[in-house]
């Protein structure tokens, strides 16, 4: 493959080229309600040249490998057709490196009868329990090779494997139906579906409880998070805007994200990097073929970096961050997040419920969004706080705030830092990617919770 | 090559069906108000599904020197695949259902990007504070069906969309509009993607305090697709049928919704991206009413959820390369009302106006729930728009909010190319906002 890219990247007139090649293998296997839904499996060969002239990019992805020529031709055609300034892109020193995949449990051993024993095995603790209406579950396993090379003399094969695994029951009662569900995933370990089982179990039970239980009454609370739900929290109220890509060619939102702005206490720590290893965002090396690092977003308080790609990060004269990714050879890549973190502080769950006369405490999640100056995002499990204490189960909420005065209102941070490795980002048409994010237990004081 | 395929996938099961997609989109985007990239995407694929002893085997490749491999992978599948017995369709008669324009599929990349540059300087001029990115793409794509039962159908279809967006931020308050088009036929009405974003400034020039409580809303028809479609339609699947998680089963014929409101799904319509001649099985579109004047007309199904409801397929599967078929709709159209939207608006003393959401489809929408952020929406104060409203959230269920219907709008407009939709207003949707 290596001949392949190298001898297909000589020869050309561009500022700056780049060719990745794709093998992917994936399983699927799906149950809805008792009954097996489909079982597949799916494999991929493509790639894509990435071109820049003169500051413009141009791209193009294909199938047929034999084509490869061609398509670098058509790259840097369409980079002229855009390209009319200088191209910048942050100095990087040349690398080669062969990356083995991080692997704890490689579910290619694992045969498919397996893997479909054990799916089985969940479907009947679903349906073991409390009778439900329906349930979804689902399993999957991906097997990524990348081969990439540069024009600037980097080349680099990588590859990774993905689990994932969806579970939720569905509890109805005439037209009124309720859902408990849960999303998990991990990088290079299979030993992930032989961890679920109490999870699943309880589905069904809070299924039926959300059922009976009432809706809050929308507003704005006193919340506080669980590690997973805040999480999720700290990946759409700041992780998107720490984004580069949204800010450096907006000349008014770099003047509202310039580094050493406060944005909240001095409690308040958060970084994300692919080099936390063993997580759903770890790699080595991203799309651009930069090593991947652990940035500082913000310490204590303050913005102090942001994610880039060599390009946002040359036009903002910051140091580039390894944080170039694409879900797959379809796509070029682009300023993604990959492990965000809240680090931990010194509070304990009861001392951030202390003082709450009537609040929410959220769990789990369910999904999140973010315009970069809004945000919302789901909770799984939702519970009344009274009076300093967990009370009464409600439905689950949505909730959704301003990144500026949120961050603000994060008034504590407690000292039980857990990673949530499930669901995945989408940004720019690309999803799902992996990621992960993480967080202790926080308090956020008004935040507005939707509800009836 | 594909029949070569069909005959050997059949000496190792008793039905084969085969699905070919190939396409070729050209993405051009523009970003802080100028070109910055032109792409050119080329995939095909093949996805083969195989029934043997009443069990469905499947795999898919876009590695077209693999097709023995494809063989193997889907015949590993059949001893676990889903129990079935449908009967891939024979050969039909389709309807002549125009999804392609030669001039659309013969537009150059340097045509897309005079096209949206033209957009893009007019924008930047009009309003120099906002920056604009905008992405306008041209794709054609081939699918490709061919089963051991005779059906061999085959459609290409041409399209070109564009979306455009704006950012205005002043310090950190921020305001997004966006715009969009999708057609099948080779123009874009630059126009009207003018006159409507003129239209959401200036309506946004102002913040105003957004009205809460149990408040009438006025839903644009950005706003039906953005936040009532999906719980609304969740109910017709076929999958949620066969499963009883749907809020509308053994409700087929009963009046369940406002009478004024007439929902069907129509991908016979000509230039539209959404639409088809046939479905991802080989069974023939046609237009089919999902809500007659507030009655459950019908639910949609592919061949697997219709025989295990003991119904026909009505021609909604769905699939992409890597999946197997699933019901879904294919274009919608909602009948229009008799109200102006100028009118609409006119009637409420307090009302919010929305565009379009953050987060919407998160809520309960199975049981037909919704619960979003207010991404672009106005108070409405004494029949007029005051101004822009912020940190506000909506929630509601479509069962209770299309029951009674307050306002159906006589204007319909098309959504992302694949809703037809009027604006409609509805009492009792639970707003709340931060003081």
């Amino acid at each position: 493959m290596r001949d392949l890219i190298e001898s297909a990247l000589k020869g050309h007139n561009a500022d700056y080229i780049e060719i990745r090649i794709e093998d992917t293998e994936t399983t699927n296997i799906s149950f809805l309600g008792r009954e097996l839904d489909s079982i597949g499996h799916s494999t991929g060969k493509g790639g894509n040249v990435r071109a820049c002239v003169k500051g413009g990019w141009g791209f193009a992805s294909f199938n047929d490998l034999d084509s490869i020529r061609s398509k670098v031709e058509q790259a840097i055609s369409q980079a002229r057709m855009v390209g009319n300034e200088k191209t910048e892109l942050a100095e990087a020193a040349p690398v080669i490196a062969i990356v083995p995949p991080h692997i704890i449990s490689d579910p290619a051993d694992v045969p498919l009868s397996e893997k479909h024993r054990i799916m089985e095995e969940y479907l009947d603790l679903l349906w073991g329990g409390p009778e439900i209406q329906t349930s979804s579950l689902r399993y999957a396993d991906g097997h990524r090779r990348m081969f990439y090379g540069n024009s600037q003399g980097t080349y680099t094969e990588q590859a990774r494997i993905d689990v994932n695994f969806w579970a939720s029951a569905v509890a109805r009662n005439g037209g009124d139906i309720q859902q408990a569900s849960i999303s998990m995933g991990s990088l290079g370990d299979f030993g992930l579906i032989h961890r679920m089982q109490s999870e699943v179990a309880a589905l069904p039970h809070k299924a039926l409880e959300f059922l009976a239980a009432p809706q809050v009454q929308g507003g704005e609370y006193t919340v506080v998070l669980d590690p997973v739900l805040a999480g999720v929290f700290v990946h759409e109220a700041f992780g998107h805007l720490s984004e580069a890509d949204h800010v450096y060619e907006n000349p008014k939102l770099r003047e509202v994200m310039v580094l050493g702005r406060r944005f909240g206490g001095e409690h308040l720590n958060i970084v994300d990097g692919a080099k936390i290893p063993d997580l759903r965002g770890s790699y080595q090396y991203d799309e651009e073929g930069m090593e991947a690092q652990r940035t500082d977003l913000i310490r204590e308080g303050v913005l102090v970096g942001r994610l880039h790609s060599r390009e946002t990060a040359a036009k903002m004269g910051e140091k580039p961050s390894g944080n170039a990714r694409a879900i797959g050879y379809q796509h070029p890549p682009i300023v993604r997040m990959t492990n965000t973190i809240i680090e931990p502080g010194e509070a304990t769950l009861d001392d951030l419920l202390e003082g709450i006369k009537e609040g929410v405490y959220c769990k789990n999640w369910y999904g999140g969004m973010t315009s970069m100056e809004q945000f919302t995002f789901s909770a799984g499990e939702t519970y009344m706080i009274r009076d300093g204490k967990i009370a009464e189960t409600v439905r689950p909420v949505m909730l959704s705030g301003n990144v500026f005065s949120t961050l603000e209102n994060l008034d504590g941070v407690g000292n039980d830092l857990e990673m949530n490795e499930g669901g995945g980002c989408g940004k720019g048409g690309q999803s799902p990617l992996p990621v992960s994010n993480g967080s202790p237990h926080i308090r956020l004081r008004s935040c507005l919770v939707g509800g009836a | 090559m594909l029949e070569d395929l069909l005959t050997q996938a059949l000496k190792q099961a008793d039905q084969a069906e085969i699905f070919q997609v190939s396409s070729l989109s050209t993405p051009i985007s523009f970003e802080a108000n100028r070109l910055k990239s032109v792409e050119a995407r080329d995939s095909s694929g093949v996805a083969l599904r195989i029934i043997k002893n009443g069990r469905i085997g499947f795999s898919s490749t876009t590695d077209m020197s693999d097709m023995d491999g494809l063989v193997a992978r889907a015949v590993e599948m059949l001893p676990f695949g889903a129990k079935t017995s449908i009967d891939f369709p024979a050969a039909s008669e389709y309807a002549d259902v125009i999804t392609f324009d030669q001039v659309t599929s013969d537009l150059k990349a340097e045509a897309l990007v005079e096209a949206g540059s033209k957009l893009i300087d007019q924008l930047h001029a009009d309003w120099p504070d906002i920056v604009w990115s905008a992405g306008v793409s041209k794709s054609v794509s081939t699918t490709t069906l061919l089963n051991s039962n005779g059906c061999h159908a085959q459609e290409t279809t041409s399209a070109i969309g564009i979306g455009m967006e704006g950012t205005l931020v002043k310090d950190t308050d921020m305001l997004f509009v966006f715009e969009g088009q999708s057609t099948c036929r080779p123009t874009i009405d630059t126009d009207a993607i003018i006159a409507s974003i003129e239209r959401k400034l200036n309506w946004a020039e102002h913040v105003a305090p957004a009205p809460t409580g149990s408040i009438p809303v006025i839903f644009t028809p950005n706003a039906v697709a953005g936040l009532l479609l999906e719980p609304l339609l969740e109910g017709f699947n076929g999958r949620n049928i066969v499963q009883s998680s749907s809020p509308l089963i053994e409700k087929l014929g009963t009046l369940v919704l406002d009478p004024r409101l007439s929902v069907w799904d129509d991908p016979t319509l000509p230039f539209i991206p959404g639409s088809g001649a046939f479905d991802g099985e080989g069974i023939p579109s046609s237009r089919l009413p999902l809500i007659k004047q507030g009655v459950i007309a019908n639910f949609i199904y592919d061949l697997q959820t219709a025989t295990q409801a003991g119904a026909r397929s009505t021609g909604n599967a769905h699939r992409g390369l890597g999946s197997q078929p699933s019901p879904d709709t294919s274009v919608i159209v909602i009948d229009p009302g008799d109200t102006s939207f100028a009118d609409m608006i006119a009637g409420y003393p307090k009302a919010l106006l929305v565009e379009s959401f953050l987060g919407a489809g998160q809520g309960n929408t199975l049981g037909g729930g919704f619960s979003a952020n207010v991404l672009l929406g106005y108070a409405v104060e004494n029949g007029k728009i005051i101004g822009r409203v912020k940190d506000t959230m909506v929630a509601g269920n479509v069962y209770t909010i299309l029951k009674d219907i307050d306002a159906m709008g006589s204007e319909l407009e098309w959504v992302d190319g694949s809703l037809h939709t009027p604006a409609i207003s509805c009492t009792g949707v639970s707003v709340s906002s931060k003081a």
